[in-house]
């Protein structure tokens, strides 16, 4: 089984789906030709033609409305917004339009597409180039919200993504595109929306994190380890539907949850998890649940490491919430 | 004059009818079938009727929410006509007696307008907001210009299946103004997209004239600086609109790409039930417009051929009426809200956990409590 990366996962996704799927096209901003600034999309154009995987004219809003037109005619689009930055003037065209045409249309037109779009900090990119805005999302009826935390998962969340009768938000954690690496099957193959993984099974607190915060909370949970804390890490996957059944059978278990993610603290989606909890499992926490988040503050350039969830901020909130 | 004042500018309005209903340029002529005239005539009349009609249920607090064509009735039918049955369209609010041509039906178009348990949108849009899609009536949406990119996407679609649809976009002139306006002709210059964008020049977005939202001398002339043509039509010349679509659309399946069409006319009424133009519009100047009323100029014209008379018009008028009225009355029948879990439905294909749970919730609600009043 060959070892790929998570650019490279997302490609061959792509790849075979285009071939599947004669209705699957890809647009966006530098996709064409030079394969995407990240080569997400790389030799797609040489394989499939300048019909299916489209340089756009460079406008979010104009890339998101024609994909909706696309879809709406009865194609599959996978428009790529270049960062998710960059995705707000498009915002009206996902949130108000893509995400409402089955429901406003009384079930007539369907909207499935997939916007691919990278997110998150630790790249040096300063604002424009590192947030986590999912919190937007998955406040919108009518939108599903996926992010990836490996290779393997990208694949099959990304098929799924693209398959999926409705709009999908599929946000790919830049910082760790080539640095987290596995075995994924050569063939098609599927991970369902609206399932997390639990990546490590543990005994004594929760861990809630999605995307690249995974990565980070695996060297908190050593860490924790190490402190006699035996942690069970659920990588969430897909945040809108949540996997309610996971997480609440992981707190009652547990009775003890930690949420660790990128964005800023105020309404990030980790208020929601919190909510959920107290909302499902209230009796059977023993310690307030705890955030470890990104600042309320604009994403920094110089202070990314200070702003963002290292291990040792999550260790301690781990540690903390198993001793309290 | 807002709408009617234009500076000189290098795109001719282009005229078949003049203000008498004659032909004065017989070249333009779409020459349409005898029957074809007489139905758009039909179209005109009854939506003339459906806004007096509707207007006044409005304000008899009978219907929410309104919004009148009068005046714009040319510009309707005319394009509506030059659609061939497998083009799609991208509609705004004003566009009903596209809609009413292609076949939407008027017991569906007032169970839309009441929002009720036989409204084909399921009780989920204001009134107008009409969305038909076995003719291809694509969904509208109240912010202004979001579709006009939407359509050049399907346009695309469209030119990569190589399935010889055109897609209409309907806008006013207010929309021109949006990133969504300027995004989609440039899109679609690019892409040379089988596009037509309509541009209903009514003089008014709400309150602001024309003068206030644009610089530009037209409207169409923007088109050139997409690379695409740009036309201007009198608006209340149904004949000169038909000649001018069929034009634009015969270019865009003959992969020849987009076309704007500027359609000069006037918005006689209000801009919805919910808006008062004493407040901001000289009432001369409606009046001044009434004088070169579409249907009335129609009428004359068909007049002229000797497709019309006086005994033609009043069993028309009893027709419409008769069937206005009865649609009314099966429409006004219907129970007068969808189920409440429908509510839930379509959101997405399949339900998700959190939806059900909150639809048993109030299912639950209302079960213990009885149903829920207007006051809260």
């Amino acid at each position: 089984m060959p070892v790929m990366n998570i650019i490279q996962a997302v490609n061959d996704a792509l790849r075979l789906e285009m071939k599947r799927d004669e209705r699957v096209v890809v647009l966006g901003e530098d996709v064409g030709k030079f394969g995407g600034v990240f080569r997400a999309t790389q030799n797609l154009q040489e394989e499939f033609g300048e019909e299916r995987v489209m340089d756009t004219p460079l406008s979010e809003t104009g890339i998101i409305a024609t994909a909706i037109g696309m879809a709406i005619y009865g194609l599959r689009p996978v428009p790529e917004i270049q960062f998710v930055d960059f995705i707000w003037s498009a915002f009206d065209q996902i949130v108000s339009e893509a995400a409402k045409f089955r429901y406003r249309s009384g079930g007539q037109y369907p909207c499935p597409m997939t916007i691919r779009t990278p997110y998150g900090g630790g790249i040096k990119g300063g604002h424009y180039h590192s947030q986590s805005p999912e919190a937007y999302f998955t406040h919108t009826a009518g939108l599903k919200v996926v992010i990836p935390s490996g290779p393997y998962d990208a694949k099959g969340l990304l098929l799924s993504s693209i398959r999926d009768e409705d709009p999908v938000i599929f946000m790919e954690p830049k910082r760790i595109y080539r640095e987290a690496r596995e075995e994924v099957p050569e063939g098609e193959y599927t991970v369902p929306l609206g399932e997390a993984k639990i990546a490590r099974e543990g005994r004594d607190v929760t861990l809630l994190a999605w995307g690249a915060m995974l990565h980070t909370c695996r060297k908190a949970v050593e860490k924790a380890a190490e402190a006699g804390v035996d942690v069970e890490l659920v990588d969430l996957r897909t945040l809108l539907p949540l996997d309610i059944g996971t997480v609440i059978e992981s707190v009652k278990k547990t009775g003890r949850v930690v949420i660790a993610h990128e964005a800023p603290k105020t309404c990030g989606y980790g208020a929601e998890l919190i909510a959920l909890v107290n909302e499902k499992a209230f009796t059977s926490l023993a310690a307030p649940p705890r955030r470890v988040t990104g600042y309320d503050t604009p994403f920094p350039y110089t202070l990314e490491h200070e702003y963002l969830p290292d291990a040792g901020r999550i260790e301690e909130a781990l540690v903390e919430t198993a001793r309290y | 004059m807002a709408a009617a004042v234009q500076k000189p500018n290098e795109t001719p309005l282009v005229r078949v009818l003049d203000d008498e209903g004659r032909v004065r340029d017989p070249k333009r002529d779409p020459e349409i079938a005898t029957g074809d005239l007489k139905r758009i005539y039909r179209h005109m009349v009854l939506l003339r009727h459906l806004d007096e009609r509707l207007l006044r249920m409005q304000r008899q607090g009978r219907l929410g929410f309104y919004m009148t064509s009068t005046g714009e009735e040319a510009t309707q039918l005319g394009s509506a006509w030059a659609l061939a049955d497998q083009d799609w369209i991208f509609p705004s609010y004003r566009e009903p007696g596209v809609a009413l041509w292609r076949g939407y039906g008027l017991e569906e178009f007032f169970c839309q307008l009441f929002g009720n348990a036989a409204d084909p949108l399921k009780g989920r849009q204001m009134p107008v907001h009409h969305s038909v899609a076995r003719i291809h009536f694509v969904s509208i949406s109240s912010p202004v210009g979001t579709q006009i990119p939407q359509a050049v996407g399907a346009a695309r679609a469209a030119q990569i299946r190589r399935d010889g649809v055109a897609v209409a976009t309907y806008f006013g002139d207010g929309a021109t103004s949006t990133s969504d306006f300027h995004v989609g002709l440039n899109f679609a210059g690019v892409w040379r997209a089988p596009c037509v964008f309509v541009c209903r020049n009514n003089g008014w977005a709400i309150s602001v004239p024309l003068s206030k939202q644009t610089g530009s001398a037209t409207i169409a002339q923007k088109a050139f600086a997409y690379g695409i043509p740009g036309v201007r039509v009198d608006g209340n010349d149904a004949l000169a609109v038909a000649s001018v679509m069929r034009e634009a659309l015969e270019r865009a399946r003959a992969g020849e790409g987009p076309t704007l069409i500027e359609a000069v006319t006037y918005r006689r009424g209000p801009h919805s039930s919910s808006d008062d133009p004493s407040a901001y519009r000289d009432p001369s100047e409606p009046k001044r417009w009434e004088k070169r009323d579409p249907v009335e100029r129609f009428r004359k014209h068909l007049h002229a051929r000797e497709l019309w008379s006086e005994a033609w018009e009043k069993e028309l008028v009893e027709e419409i009426q008769r069937d206005v009225a009865a649609a009314l009355e099966a429409a006004e029948a219907m129970p007068p809200k969808p189920p409440v879990a429908s509510m839930f439905e379509d959101v997405y294909r399949e339900m998700p956990w959190h939806l059900a749970e909150q639809r048993d919730a109030l299912q639950g609600y209302l079960a213990r409590r009885g149903p829920v009043g207007e006051a809260h």
